[in-house]
């Protein structure tokens, strides 16, 4: 998943999530069913989880350019030289 | 929301914490509803009225209850508690309860009931206060939610006489 993708996951998880959750009360409430609620709750977390959690093709659209290797190549990482470490003498 | 297993955890975090919100909601809905009990009870008999062995009194009554519960009833209950207690005043304490039956309604349908019986719990007094003691007698009742907050409440009755002799 790119940015984008991240993005607009934690968006409709949280949107899908709290729509389902006042869905269900309202429902519940007008129905006066206890039951009512908690099922249609349930199904919007199931639905939710259809819809977030698999790595859907549309949440990578703008994918990550990476260079090529053999761009890479041409430029080296620089070498690191190693310092000598300096003693510290505590004071006594 | 890099991984499979972060959606999936920040998911079901998210999901238990809008639970809970809807059931404190829920319990919240209950403080919107009218409740209008109503009750009766009747003393058909007083069986015997004795002192017991050790010097406490003892009363066995036949009771006659008549209640109509079913407005305490919410979409979040899942079942009432009611019971009896006879109450009076002895010199020793201010207040003495006693509880002499009860009966747990599961369902709506079943709180609108009519019952003739003998007191389920023995009426024993700490003491021997009870010969032409007055009392009340107290239907009480816990309204026990699905999610949330518990009611209770009562229907106190008064002008109930035991005799002034054994019997």
């Amino acid at each position: 998943m790119d940015w984008q993708g991240q993005k607009l996951v934690e968006q409709l998880m949280q949107i899908l999530l709290v729509i389902s959750g006042v869905v269900a009360l309202v429902v519940g409430y007008a129905t006066e069913s206890f039951r009512t609620m908690m099922l249609i709750y349930a199904g919007g977390v199931v639905l939710t989880t259809l819809v977030t959690v698999p790595n859907w093709p549309f949440y990578n659209l703008h994918p990550l350019k990476w260079l090529d290797p053999s761009e890479a190549e041409k430029h080296p990482k620089p070498q690191v030289v190693p310092v000598a470490s300096k003693k510290k003498f505590s004071k006594k | 929301m890099h991984s499979f297993g972060y959606r999936a955890n920040a998911l079901l975090t998210f999901a238990v914490t809008i639970l809970a919100f809807i059931c404190a909601i829920a319990s919240f809905s209950d403080n919107f509803s009218n409740q209008t009990p109503s009750a009766q009870i009747q003393i058909l008999n007083i069986n015997w009225f004795q002192k017991q062995p050790h010097g406490n009194d003892e009363v066995s009554l036949t009771l006659n209850v008549t209640a109509d519960l079913q407005s305490l009833f919410t979409w979040n209950t899942k079942q009432v508690f009611a019971f009896v207690a006879a109450e009076y005043e002895t010199s020793k304490n201010a207040l003495n309860q006693v509880s002499l039956w009860d009966a747990i309604i599961p369902e709506k349908e079943h709180a609108k009931f009519w019952i003739q019986i003998s007191n389920k719990y023995r009426f024993i007094d700490q003491g021997h206060n009870l010969r032409g003691k007055d009392f009340n007698l107290t239907l009480h009742w816990h309204v026990m939610p699905k999610t949330g907050k518990m009611f209770a409440d009562k229907i106190v009755m008064s002008g109930y006489r035991l005799p002034n002799a054994y019997r």
